[in-house]
């Protein structure tokens, strides 16, 4: 399978990550024989095979229906962290569209 | 060129939990910003969903009532996109195995009836708001972040915006009817989306959709459609083609208007949520829960019309909301008669809310007081001049109507061996009106019973009253 | 204090006694962490001021008092918590891990958070925003990883347990490579509230210490339901001290062919030699095939890869955590934050899950993982209906030298063959001293079926009483 660096770069925009040209190379070399090791699973019979996508021994955990604030947060002690913020609210630069840009 | 509409819906509820549905951060509106949130909504490192089991009764309901099939097994999914109003930068949602599949509500348009497929319904979380300043920067406020929605997605079966319309209503209705939501799309309690596409008649391929989203009233949904099926057509006419974009309605011109050329199907990179174990919706539990479902609005239409014999435009002002027709159910079963019941309900309990901007769950008046007060009016106790009284009252205060009617000497004067020696003295007093009566001039008795009445203020019972006048009368 | 030749029982008896107070305990940890730690790296954040919890109770519990050290992808309240990202350089919780708050119960005292591969991605501790750690052993090589500041900590006396986490071998690979135990428990014995996401379905927090017991005993607090995890286990707990001091007459030991041939002749010597030992005590060797390993690796890869592309997301530079300058916009606050805020590791995996899942390669990538993975735990079912435990090499060598690997991400992904399998199919695994090779600790890698937790320990504690290994001091310790 043959790993493009038009590939990486729509992986990459999915990811919000942004990777200089120098890396892109560098970056499609090391993927392409990444996803290439990953893909010998094709040569494995899954034919009637069920996907193994968790191992728990729970299923239908449900919570009741409660409301609480828990644990003594509050608006403040949750806010501590944000790196820009006004009026309690999270301040961020304005917002294009949503998914324009993927 | 004849062309044909194929038109498909999606429409969110949100569901009325007192939590929200991956966290137990309470679901309050108008709270200030970001103050109804926990670790959870704020997708803190280390921290996972815990499902909320309201979340799925609720969705079960809506399943039921609109005859979908509900998966044995239903699993979360996560929906993976960056945004502000979404702190794990993916939404949870069921895409592989969602709540139920294969529903189908009946409409009516222009007399002809017809079954308009539910695809599919799941249940997800809210993101947050934002708000668009002025200034180059948006504010995000968690508080709406994980309440949940159920998003019921509909067959493309419209071919029409007036079926359009008529789903959304019934849709709205039913779902309104399960207590499983508010369905105020003014508030944004039910949103609705909508996709159309036009083919030319006997085209058996679909056109491309033009997608529209978040209308802001049923109105809006029917216009825009209305107004999407001409711009269309008229592009495909002129030899043109369309665009899978979306488009968004301009209120103030009544057009839809290009938002953004979709390249090609976004990628969400759907993968099944890890945090949390499959669900298993036990044939049990559904019994349970259908065993508990309120009744729907087409049975109780049905009760009203035919086993109380309520007129049809009375029985739809009161299955207008559900809020009315429990209390109408109510006070019934409480032992009120239902056609004065619904008359009571539909004049002045209504009036009253319009005047004073309230809704039924704001006002002191219960059910019970209604059943009462409309017996004191049918066991003769009161007069109906009295009984508004009483129910400024009682609707005001809580007062009981019984106990007002009773503390307040209301009691109607029916008694015959108190009124008859009234009537006769007023005879008495009046020869003149003997005269007039005898004289064929009705409104004599008229005068009369306004003399009996000023003496008892008011409390004399009417019609006994000019039954005793009468017979006086005429033996002299 | 240094814990060389201590364990919880010998501290908790000077506690007890009032030989050694928990307040002078603390200090002197704190103490000889900051100076043993120019040789090792191994924390990220030590508390200066660490204080032992109130009104302990010695008699009660066995960690009143006792100085643990928190690896530093799970939450705790008040102390940075940084996974070893520049991201999450100034991240103060303002909650606990349920694994914390269990600990605080218990009465440990929190001394500090030890250093890792970044968001543990990684198998040398050398993918840390804070610098690589040292093997105390041998100071030029890795100690492994990615709870690689655990295992150095435990293994060069600072204390005497430490937490890990353990996605692909993450406790077990630098319980080898520094000569201590390090135990993985079965996926939903341990809750993950608080543990830093990185591959969810496989995620699990264990315990790395010197002796066995000690781990049990610290496993004996941290197990059991969570009302914030339902992928977490209600079957009770049992005391895992229990299987401490047992015989293994008759347990019935798997060994698979393809971990023996995975390792050189000097390795598989030691490893055959600890096996040698359960058979003259009487346990049933049988010779097996896990014959999927061959996969495990890719398989490894798509699954861990996806599920951190997905976890990893939360990380934007909008609610927490570090934020790049000079922005134009809201898509330049994402891509700048992220691109300077992860290491180029977390980058290559987060590449690699959101090519998996992306449209036109789920099928083939994600899709076809969790089949194979199916497939994987057949294996493993398959040789536990007639057999006990499983044994083998913990890794293919003994640690490598500092710098040796980084590069290569293709050999250092497999290093983990003999590990991964273990989380894939979600049962309980550890790692026990089984020697010195070339003057480095190997490990014997002891599996058991889901929630065997019991069988582990028994095996590992035997393997413990019959080389003796805690009693050689790391070499990289002396002066
Ligand atoms: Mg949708
Ligand atoms: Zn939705």
């Amino acid at each position: 399978m043959e790993i493009t660096k038009d590939t990486i770069k729509h992986v990459a925009t999915l990811s919000r990550l942004a990777f200089n040209e120098e890396e892109l190379d560098k970056f499609t070399d090391q993927m392409g024989s990444i996803i290439n090791m990953a893909d010998q699973l094709s040569e494995v019979d899954t034919e009637g095979v069920e996907e193994t996508v968790q191992v728990v021994d729970r299923d239908t955990v449900f919570r009741e229906d409660k409301p609480e604030h828990w644990q003594g947060q509050n608006r403040e002690t949750l806010m501590a962290n944000v790196p820009e913020k006004a009026n309690g609210y999270i301040k961020v630069p304005v917002i294009i569209n949503k998914d324009e840009d993927e | 060129m004849n062309f044909k509409s194929t038109i498909g819906l999606e429409v969110h509820f949100e569901l009325k939990t007192k939590s929200k549905i991956f966290s137990p951060s309470p679901v309050t509106y108008g709270a200030e910003q970001n103050t109804e949130t926990n670790v959870i909504d704020w997708a803190m490192p280390g921290t996972l969903p815990m499902v909320n089991k309201n979340v799925y009764r609720l969705g079960i309901m809506v399943a039921i009532a609109t005859h979908a099939h509900i998966l044995p097994t239903t699993h979360f999914d996560r929906k993976n996109y960056f945004y502000p109003d979404n702190p794990k930068a993916y939404q949870i949602t069921q895409f592989f195995q969602p709540l139920a599949r294969d529903g189908y509500i009946e409409v009516e348009v222009r007399g002809k009836k017809k079954r308009i497929g539910i695809h599919e319904m799941h249940i997800e979380e809210d993101a947050g708001k934002n708000t668009h300043g002025t200034n180059g920067f948006s504010y995000v406020d968690l508080n709406r972040q994980g309440v949940p929605l159920l998003e019921v997605v509909s067959e493309p079966d419209m071919e029409d915006p007036e079926e359009a319309y008529a789903y959304l209503e019934k849709l709205r209705k039913i779902v309104q009817f399960t207590g499983a939501s508010d369905v105020k799309m003014e508030e944004g309690s039910m949103r609705v989306d909508t996709n159309i596409s036009i083919r030319p008649a006997g085209q058996k391929e679909l056109g491309t959709k033009v997608e529209m989203k978040n209308l802001n009233s049923f109105d809006h949904v029917r216009r825009s459609l209305a107004y999407e099926e001409k711009r269309q057509e008229q592009v495909l006419l002129a030899g043109g083609h369309i665009q899978l974009s979306t488009r968004r309605f301009d209120e103030a011109t009544g057009k839809t208007v290009l938002e953004r050329v979709k390249e090609g199907a976004s990628d969400y990179r759907y993968f099944p949520e890890p945090d949390i174990a499959p669900d298993h919706i036990s044939q049990e539990w559904i019994d349970q829960i259908a065993k508990e479902l309120p009744k729907s609005p087409f049975d109780r239409y049905d009760d009203y019309v035919n086993k109380f014999g309520l007129k049809p435009y009375d029985a739809n002002v009161l299955l207008q909301t559900k809020e009315s027709s429990d209390f109408f159910d109510a006070a019934v079963a409480a032992g009120a008669d239902p056609t004065l019941a619904a008359n009571w309900m539909n004049t002045q309990v209504n009036g009253y809310l319009n005047d004073h901007r309230v809704s039924l769950n704001d006002i002191k008046l219960t059910p019970e007081h209604l059943a009462e007060m409309i017996k004191l009016i049918k066991d003769g106790t009161i007069s109906s001049k009295i009984a508004k009284k009483v129910f400024a009252e009682t609707i005001a205060n809580g007062t009981d109507p019984k106990k007002y009617v009773e503390d307040n000497g209301m009691v109607q004067l029916s008694d015959t061996s108190v009124l008859a020696p009234m009537v006769k003295k007023v005879v008495d007093d009046n020869p003149q009106s003997v005269e007039d009566f005898k004289n064929g001039k009705d409104r004599a008795i008229g005068f009369l019973v306004g003399q009996i009445m000023k003496q008892t203020r008011g409390k004399a019972n009417p019609k006994m009253v000019n039954k005793l006048l009468n017979q006086e009368l005429q033996s002299r | 204090m240094n814990y060389l030749n201590e364990n919880i029982d010998s501290l908790n008896k000077k506690l007890a006694s009032g030989d050694l107070s928990a307040d002078k305990l603390a200090q002197d940890t704190v103490a000889n962490i900051k100076d043993t730690d120019k040789k090792l790296n191994a924390w990220i954040t030590v508390v200066d001021d660490a204080k032992p919890a109130e009104n302990l109770d010695f008699s009660k519990s066995k960690l009143a008092g006792i100085p643990i050290a928190i690896k530093d992808n799970i939450i705790t309240n008040g102390i940075k918590t940084t996974a070893a990202s520049h991201m999450l350089y100034n991240y103060m919780p303002m909650y606990d891990a349920t694994v914390v708050s269990k600990l605080k119960k218990a009465g440990a005292t929190f001394v500090g958070k030890t250093n890792m591969d970044e968001f543990a991605m990684g198998s040398s501790t050398e993918h840390s925003y804070y610098g690589a750690t040292h093997n105390p052993w041998n100071l030029d090589k890795v100690p492994g990883g990615s709870s690689g500041g655990s295992a150095a900590a435990v293994a060069g006396g600072q204390v005497v347990a430490a937490l890990g986490s353990d996605t692909g071998g993450s406790i077990r690979q630098p319980a080898a490579f520094n000569g201590i135990f390090g135990i993985k428990p079965t996926y939903g014995r341990v809750s993950r509230w608080g543990l830093i996401a990185f591959g969810s379905s496989l995620d699990q927090i264990g315990v790395m210490t010197k002796r066995v017991k000690d781990s049990a005993e610290v496993l004996n607090v941290i197990a059991g339901a969570d009302e914030h995890d339902s992928t977490v286990s209600t079957r009770e707990v049992p005391d895992f001290t229990k299987f401490i001091g047992q015989d293994v007459k008759g347990l019935r030991v798997a060994v698979p062919k393809e971990y023996m041939e995975a390792v050189d002749g000097k390795m598989r010597e030691v490893i055959q030699k600890q096996i040698d030992a359960l058979k003259d005590a009487g346990a049933i060797i049988n010779e097996v095939s896990l014959p999927h390993t061959k996969y495990v690796v890719p398989d490894y890869y798509i699954i861990a890869s996806s599920e951190a592309s997905s976890n990893l997301q939360r990380y934007d530079g909008i609610r927490y955590g570090y934020r790049a300058e000079d922005t134009k916009n809201l898509l330049d606050v994402y891509v700048k934050s992220r691109s300077e805020g992860f290491g180029a590791e977390v980058k290559r995996r987060i590449m690699l899950g959101s090519f998996a899942l992306s449209a036109g390669s789920y099928d083939r990538f994600f899709r076809q993982a969790a089949k194979v993975r199916t497939l994987i735990c057949d294996d493993f079912d398959k040789i536990f209906a007639e057999n006990d435990v499983i044994v083998g090499p913990t890794t293919t060598e003994p640690a490598f030298g500092i710098g040796e690997e980084v590069s290569d991400p293709i050999k250092m992904y497999n290093n983990d063959i003999l590990t991964i399998s273990a989380n894939l199919a979600g049962i309980p695994a550890a790692s026990v001293p089984a020697g010195l090779v070339d003057g480095m600790p190997v490990g014997l890698q002891i599996m058991a079926k889901r929630f065997d937790e019991g069988n582990v320990f028994k095996t590992a504690d035997f393997i413990e009483r019959s080389n003796k290994f805690y009693e050689k001091t790391p070499t990289g310790m002396e002066d």
